[in-house]
């Protein structure tokens, strides 16, 4: 039995706070952590893709178990995995949606954070250890995508590969490289589940960097202004416990529905065709969440001065992400929240539909119109980046921002006595 | 009453339209591709939707196709003669059926492979020992496998279906290779595979008449199956999944609005 006296726990507790104070830690930054009171529901998104981080490594572990990493036996491993292993089905489905769950959480993620500044001084590393984290992320799932070894599989990799031979000298030495051989094979396959299965653990730790940095001043709002004291701010728990458990609810619905009742919805066909190297599908199409990097690496058809199309598109395909390392000092707007930017406000919608129009130029063969508005879309993204975000930030002028958050609480929001106070735990 | 009033803010309005414009991404590769094709005759399936299950009289008339027409040419490699249990045969009848079957096993300890009845934990055998055989015997083509054929194709059990019922003559002026032939549903119109179902190209032992779309629609439902063995689980725990799901959303949500309710 334990010891039931009181305070027992309590002095246990105390010990090893004493020598390591590990739930002083956890009570700080997950309990009392002061919050902004006026987060929306689109500040959900990251304890979101932090949950779906721990279920794809969950998930994951227990694929792997069970999978062959082996070009002759790989394909018929997921189909075991599929047909013989005990809810095996329920796994593999959970981990194939979870990437583009993943996905569409994290580009929301991001998507908040260009529309409400909070890119901007004091988080310029928060954000950068947050686009580090999609680079990661577009890695492992690109390699993840190899591993079952169907047809898109196979040709997904080899054309993603072979990007590298665009770089001039080394090239292709560097695709061989990668290669393990001179074509896409068994090496290849070999690497790229022992990267997959070790990349996600990098992410682990680099999100661990990132809630650091974010606990340094604590989340930006809507509003976009600094807390200024404890009256504009809550306690993280319950307040925003008990929120992001409801928008965790209501995702894992979103995600059930496409586990359960759509599971190939997402996938590609071609998928549960054994890999031949010897035949190449009509169209090789990567990921809904990777098309609009894919629609800019083609949309270049051109050399551009002693650049080859190919490598231009490359560059071009790398820079749309790397890009976003120099968001900070790239938007000269001294106010974060896109609410007091009636300019960027708009502006800011045609980045959201230039994407839109780049997966749609990923998603179709480069013929015809296609290829004109992938052209169109690409030159706009860069120009969104280059020049509209220097120039809008230096034209406009920025409606008055509040003073604070508790003051705009009271005068736009609820108007309930005492709103303004600093809040006790109930 | 603040989310109320929230969501007639035009600021709301733009988050709708942000969450509508970013599933349209999700979207957007599917519908476009379904545009540049024929359309599929679209059937009604007994496994279609949320309560959607399998038609166990329609998979076992759809294995009898597979076993006497299909199979002459197709293999089905993932599946096993223990799974026929799953579509509501019984023991002593998969024995059977795997006993009608003879697999190559061995070696032996004289060192011979030698063959034997089938037995419930064998692989259903295909028709040839291996890809290059099957060209052989098919003018060069390669009969693909089955068991995953629904999974494998855009348009999944209507394209099946709309494969086998799509032969015609071909147009006037349409100008056919050597040993081809015209199929509606088929990319190219030239397909490989002749006609392989006719009326009455089997006998239905529960009186079915066999008509080609009876067997098309029997065989197709037996391959999803194939494909897919476990839909009728997925469906069933879904549901539960689902309807726990909403019940929860439902009971935090209300304790997210009581415990704001000093703050809003």
């Amino acid at each position: 039995m334990a010891d039931t006296r009181p305070g027992a726990t309590a002095r246990i507790i105390r010990w090893i706070d004493y020598r390591l104070p590990f739930v002083q830690f956890l009570n700080h930054e997950l309990n009392e952590y002061p919050t902004p009171r006026n987060l929306s529901y689109w500040w959900n998104f990251g304890s979101l893709s932090g949950i779906m981080l721990v279920v794809m490594i969950v998930t994951g572990i227990m694929l792997a178990t069970q999978y062959t990493p082996s070009a002759d036996l790989a394909f018929d491993s997921v189909e075991r995995i599929m047909r013989d292993v005990n809810y095996g089905w329920l796994l593999r489905y959970l981990h194939m949606n979870g990437g583009s769950m993943f996905f569409a959480i994290v580009y929301i993620h991001l998507f908040r954070g260009l529309y409400y500044g909070s890119y901007k001084t004091p988080r310029e590393l928060l954000w950068i250890i947050g686009v580090i984290i999609l680079l990661l992320l577009v890695a492992t799932a690109f390699m993840g995508y190899v591993l079952p070894w169907g047809q898109m599989s196979y040709w997904a990799a080899t054309v993603i590969t072979n990007l590298f031979s665009a770089i001039p000298v080394i090239g292709p030495g560097i695709v061989t490289f990668l290669w393990g051989g001179f074509t896409v094979g068994d090496p290849t396959l070999h690497r790229f589940y022992a990267l997959h299965y070790l990349l996600p653990f990098v992410i682990v730790a680099i999100v661990l960097l990132h809630l650091v940095a974010l606990h340094r001043h604590g989340s930006n709002n809507p509003l976009g202004i600094d807390q200024k004291g404890p009256q504009d701010t809550i306690p993280f728990h319950p307040y925003y416990t008990i929120k992001d458990l409801f928008g965790l609810t209501v995702f894992l619905l979103i995600y059930a529905f496409f586990v359960f009742y759509a599971p190939n919805f997402l996938g590609e066909p071609d998928n549960y065709i054994p890999a031949n190297p010897m035949q190449t599908p009509n169209h090789i199409v990567p990921e809904w969440y990777l098309l609009p990097y894919y629609a800019i690496l083609r949309s270049i058809t051109f050399p551009i001065l002693f650049i080859s199309s190919k490598l231009a598109g490359v560059i071009l395909a790398f820079s749309s992400i790397f890009i976003l390392f120099f968001l900070p000092w790239l938007d000269t707007s001294p106010v974060r929240s896109a609410r007091f930017r009636p300019i960027y406000k708009r502006v800011f919608w045609l980045l959201v539909i230039d994407v839109i129009a780049l997966g749609w130029v990923g998603a179709n063969p480069p013929e015809g119109i296609v290829v004109t508005v992938g052209q169109i879309a690409t030159l706009y993204y860069f120009i969104h980046m280059l020049i509209l975000f220097p120039l809008i930030g230096k034209l406009e002028r920025p409606l008055p921002l509040p003073s604070s958050i508790s003051a705009a609480v009271q005068s736009g929001g609820a108007r309930l006595s005492g709103a303004g106070a600093p809040l006790a735990k109930p | 009453m603040a989310p109320e009033r929230r969501w007639r803010s035009p600021e709301m309005l733009k988050h709708v339209f942000a969450a509508m414009a970013l599933s349209t991404v999700l979207l957007a590769p599917v519908l476009v591709r379904a545009a540049d094709e024929i359309p599929l005759p679209r059937q009604e399936w007994s496994f279609e939707g949320v309560f959607g299950t399998y038609d166990l009289a329609s998979l076992q008339r759809g294995f009898q196709v597979y076993k006497e027409v299909c199979s002459v040419c197709h293999p089905v490699k993932h599946l096993y003669f223990r799974n026929l249990a799953e579509i509501g045969y019984n023991e002593d009848e998969v024995k059977a059926i795997a006993a009608g079957y003879q697999v190559t096993d061995g070696p032996n300890d004289e060192g011979q492979m030698y063959q034997r009845p089938g037995r419930p934990s064998d692989p259903v055998p295909g028709p040839f020992p291996n890809d290059q055989a099957a060209r052989a015997a098919n003018n060069g083509a390669l009969p693909p496998d089955q068991s995953l054929i629904v999974k494998a194709r855009p348009g999944g059990p209507n394209y099946v279906y709309a494969i086998l019922t799509g032969y015609k003559e071909a147009p006037e002026g349409f100008k056919m290779l050597e040993g081809m032939n015209y199929n509606e549903f088929f990319a190219g119109h030239q397909i490989a595979m002749p006609p392989p179902l006719s009326d009455n190209s089997v006998t239905f032992a529960d009186g079915t008449p066999a008509t080609v779309p009876q067997m098309a629609h029997d065989v197709t439902s037996f391959l999803t199956w194939a494909a897919e063995p476990n839909l009728d689980d997925r469906h069933r725990i879904g549901f539960k999944v689902i309807m726990f799901l909403i019940v929860a959303a439902g009971v935090f949500y209300a304790a997210k609005r009581k415990i704001w309710a000093p703050i809003h």
